[in-house]
């Protein structure tokens, strides 16, 4: 750790590294919405298939779920935003 | 017989949009000191960087930040030197001076100041001597606020047009385009609010009318390129944060002492109360915050990507200009894929938020079961 340390100092390297930081931040949360929804599809799309018939309820709650993932999500984003920019 | 009822609550439902309208203006009139650009840095630093063969690289990091962004001018299109902006009014106020007010062309771009003021980089009014620590209140008219008028304006031409309307046809249909607004208003009302708040939904509809219509109008303002659309409002977190600052407050005026007592005092062993009581407030403030939070970054997500797919035009141009023309094709058909998606997502947004602020209101008001 000390040796990470001195390194950022003499270098004047840590910038980088917390954008680097910043940047893979905003890719695992795109690895987590894309679980996430894909979950929430695939589980739909079973329950259309085995009741046709409730094929608007659940797209309707599909969708509310997906984007109550989503604010999930970008909570991520916006963090690895401030990182950026502040 | 029924049809007529409904038709006449959702006439008095939107003769009182106009009123949440008329506040939701002066507050942000009143919130437009805290706008988005503290947010961002100009980026021009690090691509200094690279090597530059002409004097003036494109930096597409600057170009989203301007678009994104609040600003005293309205930019229509051009570069540097030869832009075209409408210029808006700035209005200030100190305690030292009081209200001044100029138009923004007096800044020139920034290069000027002005009665002891001046533009920063990041396009914010600072005194012009740097030391000076009095705080400035800025009250101006900047774009967003314009786009805002703008949007909000043409959004009560229609409703109440279409108020008018529907009262002069009592138990008729309505005539030509209402046709496309009335299944949202009865979607909101029969799959949105009804579900979730159950008996006192009309109580509630001007509220849920509102927050839908107004993200509606604005996201879809945004997604146009030119004036009098695309300024980002619904992505600026200050027009958020007001909307969830509306619905916390509604939530929290009506809740019944059942909400309360789920909050304060929940049906657990006395043990738990240490663990549960803070979650719970945490709750209280965090659900309004998570609502600004997702409009804001979905609006402005969706927007940088479409800049994105545009600004790889002038990235491959500037290589070689055969590239940026072989590029183009497929840049503007991603953009107009992006676009369509935000179209979808204009709508999602103002859905989702109108529903969680019903099921909020309803967790509120709901009776003991």
């Amino acid at each position: 750790m000390s040796l990470l340390n001195t390194i950022l100092e003499a270098t004047d390297l840590a910038a980088a590294y917390s954008k680097m930081g910043a940047a893979i931040g905003a890719g695992l949360a795109a690895i987590g919405a894309g679980l996430g929804i894909g979950r929430i599809g695939g589980s739909a799309m079973e329950s259309i298939a085995r009741q046709p018939e409730s094929l608007g309820d659940i797209r309707a709650n599909m969708i509310v779920a997906a984007a109550l993932v989503e604010g999930a999500v970008f909570f991520a984003i916006v963090v690895c935003l401030l990182i950026l920019f502040l | 017989m029924i049809n007529q009822v409904s038709e006449i609550q959702s006439i008095r439902s939107l003769k009182l949009v106009v009123k949440f309208l008329t506040i939701s203006i002066f507050t942000l009139f009143c919130n437009s000191d805290v706008n988005a650009t503290s947010i961002e840095k100009v980026e021009h630093t690090e691509n200094s960087g690279h090597e530059s063969h002409k004097e003036e690289k494109f930096q597409p990091g600057k170009m989203i930040m301007e678009h994104i962004a609040d600003a005293h001018d309205w930019h229509l299109w051009g570069e540097g030197q030869e832009s075209v902006t409408i210029p808006l009014p700035v209005i200030l106020y100190t305690e030292s001076k009081g209200l001044t007010t100029f138009i923004s062309s007096k800044f020139e771009h920034g290069h000027a100041s002005f009665e002891g003021f001046s533009l920063n980089e990041e396009g914010t009014v600072i005194w012009e001597d740097e030391s000076n620590e009095e705080a400035i209140y800025d009250l101006s008219i900047s774009k967003n606020v314009l786009q805002l008028f703008i949007g909000v304006i043409f959004l009560m031409f229609i409703v109440i047009r279409m108020a008018r309307h529907y009262g002069k046809r009592v138990g008729k249909s309505p005539k030509g385009g209402y046709h496309l607004i009335e299944p949202l208003i009865l979607f909101i009302r029969d799959d949105i609010a009804k579900p979730s708040i159950g008996g006192k939904t009309d109580r509630f509809m001007p509220l849920l009318l509102t927050i839908f219509f107004f993200i509606f109008t604005l996201n879809l303002f945004g997604l146009i390129p030119i004036f009098p659309g695309g300024a980002n409002v619904t992505g600026n977190i200050a027009i958020t944060m007001v909307l969830a600052v509306i619905v916390f407050v509604t939530v929290n005026i009506h809740g019944n002492k059942y909400y309360w007592k789920h909050i304060f005092l929940p049906d657990v062993p006395v043990w738990m109360y240490i663990i549960i009581i803070p979650i719970e407030l945490l709750g209280v403030f965090l659900r309004p915050f998570v609502l600004m939070l997702r409009l804001f970054a979905n609006i402005t997500a969706g927007h940088i990507i479409i800049l994105g797919f545009f600004s790889l035009i002038f990235i491959f141009g500037a290589m070689k200009p055969g590239l940026g023309y072989a590029v183009s094709p497929l840049s503007v058909a991603f953009t107009v894929f992006m676009s369509v998606l935000e179209l979808l997502v204009a709508f999602l947004q103002a859905f989702v938020f109108t529903l969680l602020s019903a099921i909020y209101i309803g967790m509120a008001t709901e009776e003991h079961h």
